[in-house]
């Protein structure tokens, strides 16, 4: 399961660095949500992956780390926060700019 | 417990709240409370530093969960004077705000107590988590201060910010998840404690997990190959957001400072103290860099933020010495650069007032309408932030020159540090120059500066006076601040399930 699940984070912050690099606003929104994806994913299995194991202590000789699981909800919500807020930014950027390219001017040819 | 510790962030909180709630309130009433909330943060950080000065730690344990269970928020000498340098610094930047440039945004003030909020609690909390959530407060809270108002400047210096602090956190947050992963805890005196009894085997993770969390920390400080987006940023916010942003590098520089004095400090083990010599490099690059962009700068607000820049390099410098001389004039210092810097990113705005369409091009203008008085306040600051004599400049680079004692590593930071002190003199001289001596002969076109922003900049510029008249007891302190981060046994007590 270990090399699955690394390959799986592997595949998403890889795919996420390439978007990023497009440098157009709507693959860098993308590239952006692939990496807080695979960060989170990261972060749920730093309490090490365990199947059917209980997050309490005591009912069980085996059970789950219910930390990384709080540490993932907060790191959820503030990542929706901020590519929201991205979001918003960049329509500002289209209106004003008249371009989706992140230096807010399109590359010399 | 002594609840006064969580009030620079409750303070703030509560107020950004009501803010939000009331916003179609009247102009003046947002303003009185605003500047009412933030002007009480100032004896708040007072009352701080007067209960810290005894060089006990306090911990305040949030819903009286005991560490390592629970998070707590950790007020030594260090932080308790973040605190109370935040309040200021904001306190004048209000005070700015409120000339003018808030009526812009209608939300400008919640966004403000927001920053606010999220700055205190960075420097207040001992939980490295709580450390990430705070940054993503002040974080969100400066992207709305940023891009506020219209800009095409500000869009497009906003979209790179964002963009950078958006993968920033995405490092964070491996860095912490990779650090409880191996050690089981996110309390930094706790994980102080056991990043020293940790085996050899895990040891070379724990250090790349540190590294992550250099990256993140070097990126808000701005150190060297991280810093290409705050000249940009900061010469495009608007004055006040500028001026409050001087404080933002400098929560980096004190995250770098909690992270590798106390988690990567002298208990550390093997790992203890491992990122020093990364540090001083990547401070004098920072230097040597900052020094040369301040020759380039174009306008005056890009050249205060390579000043800004140059001192983020000298202080980071004196930190990696590591030792107790070399921490204690680093304080000074950060105090003296944060509130002149503040003070003249306020002046370049009144500045750029007058001067209608050349804003802060450094090119010969129109005659100002106060050359006297501009000119005046541009002498003051240009003093203080080269560190010519008597200001308090001077003082602070002469303390981290004698601190760099004798040896290799005096060379290497006499030469750079002096070396750019002349840059920068060459820098404002040539601004000055431009500003103040010549012109093109066309009338004034802004209007008088209104008492309420001289009184803030002033404020801010004259602060650097006070460093001086009051250094003996503030070296004193700071002396003492800079011991206690050193000393790690009463840190490690904190935790009592912990090794110490």
């Amino acid at each position: 399961m270990e090399a699955l699940y690394a390959i799986t984070l592997g595949v998403l912050v890889a795919s996420g660095v390439y978007l990023l690099l497009r440098a157009r606003i709507f693959p860098v929104v993308l590239g952006l949500t692939l990496i807080s994806y695979a960060v989170n994913l990261f972060l749920f299995a730093m309490g090490r992956l365990v199947t059917g194991a209980p997050a309490v202590l005591g009912k069980a000789t085996e059970f789950a780390d219910p930390l990384p699981q709080a540490l993932v909800l907060t790191a959820i919500v503030i990542g929706f926060a901020m590519t929201a807020f991205v979001l918003v930014l960049a329509l500002r950027g289209m209106g004003e700019l008249r371009t989706d390219h992140v230096d807010g001017q399109e590359p010399r040819q | 417990m002594n609840h006064a510790i969580i009030l620079p962030i409750v303070l703030p909180l509560i107020s950004g709240a009501l803010l939000l709630l009331l916003h179609r309130a009247g102009k003046g009433f947002k303003r009185a409370f605003s500047l009412l909330a933030t002007l009480a943060l100032i004896p708040i950080g007072a009352a701080l530093v007067l209960l810290a000065g005894d060089g006990e730690l306090r911990v305040y344990a949030l819903g009286n969960w005991s560490p390592p269970f629970g998070i707590i928020l950790l007020l030594d000498r260090l932080s308790a004077l973040m605190v109370l340098l935040t309040a200021v610094l904001a306190g004048f930047a209000a005070l700015y705000a409120c000339a003018g440039e808030d009526e812009r945004a209608p939300n400008f003030h919640a966004l403000f107590q927001f920053q606010l909020a999220g700055i205190n609690g960075a420097f207040l909390t001992g939980d490295l988590f709580n450390l990430f959530v705070f940054f993503e407060i002040l974080l969100i809270a400066s992207y709305g201060l940023l891009v506020y108002a219209n800009g095409a400047a500000r869009a497009r210096a906003g979209m790179h910010y964002v963009v950078l602090n958006l993968l920033g956190s995405a490092f964070f947050l491996i860095g912490v998840g990779t650090l409880y992963g191996l050690l089981g805890t996110l309390n930094m005196a706790d994980l102080a404690a056991r990043v020293g009894s940790a085996g050899p085997d895990s040891a070379p993770v724990i250090a790349a997990a540190g590294f992550l969390l250099l990256v993140v920390f070097g990126l808000k400080a701005a150190i060297l190959p991280l810093y290409f987006w705050l000249p940009r940023t900061y010469a495009a916010a608007s004055a006040p957001v500028a001026a409050l942003f001087a404080i933002m590098t400098k929560v980096g520089l004190y995250a770098i400072l909690r992270v590798f004095t106390l988690i990567f400090g002298s208990e550390a083990g093997e790992l203890s103290l491992y990122a020093h010599d990364w540090l001083w490099w990547l401070a004098l690059l920072t230097l040597a860099a900052s020094g040369i962009g301040a020759l380039a700068a174009r306008t005056l607000q890009e050249m205060i933020a390579y000043l800004l820049l140059i001192s983020v390099g000298s202080l980071l410098a004196v930190f990696a010495l590591g030792s107790r001389a070399g921490l204690g004039a680093g304080l000074y210092y950060l105090l003296h650069s944060t509130l002149v810097c503040g003070g003249l990113f306020l002046l370049a705005d009144l500045l750029s007032r007058q001067r209608g369409e050349m804003a802060g091009a450094l090119q010969v203008g129109p005659t100002l309408r106060q050359p006297m008085l501009l000119g005046g306040l541009f002498f003051i600051g240009a003093l203080a932030v080269a560190g010519m004599p008597p200001l308090s400049g001077f003082l602070g680079k002469l303390l981290m020159l004698r601190s760099a004692g004798a040896g290799s590593a005096a060379l290497e930071l006499w030469s750079l540090l002096l070396v750019t002190s002349l840059v920068a003199i060459v820098t404002l001289s040539r601004a000055g120059n431009r500003l103040f001596w010549r012109n093109n002969g066309k009338p004034a076109e802004g209007p008088r500066t209104d008492p309420l922003r001289l009184a803030a900049t002033l404020g801010l510029l004259l602060s650097s006076v006070v460093l001086v008249l009051v250094a003996q007891p503030l070296q004193a302190y700071l002396d003492a601040a800079a011991a206690q981060l050193l000393d790690l046994a009463p840190y490690l007590r904190i935790v009592e399930g912990g090794e110490a």
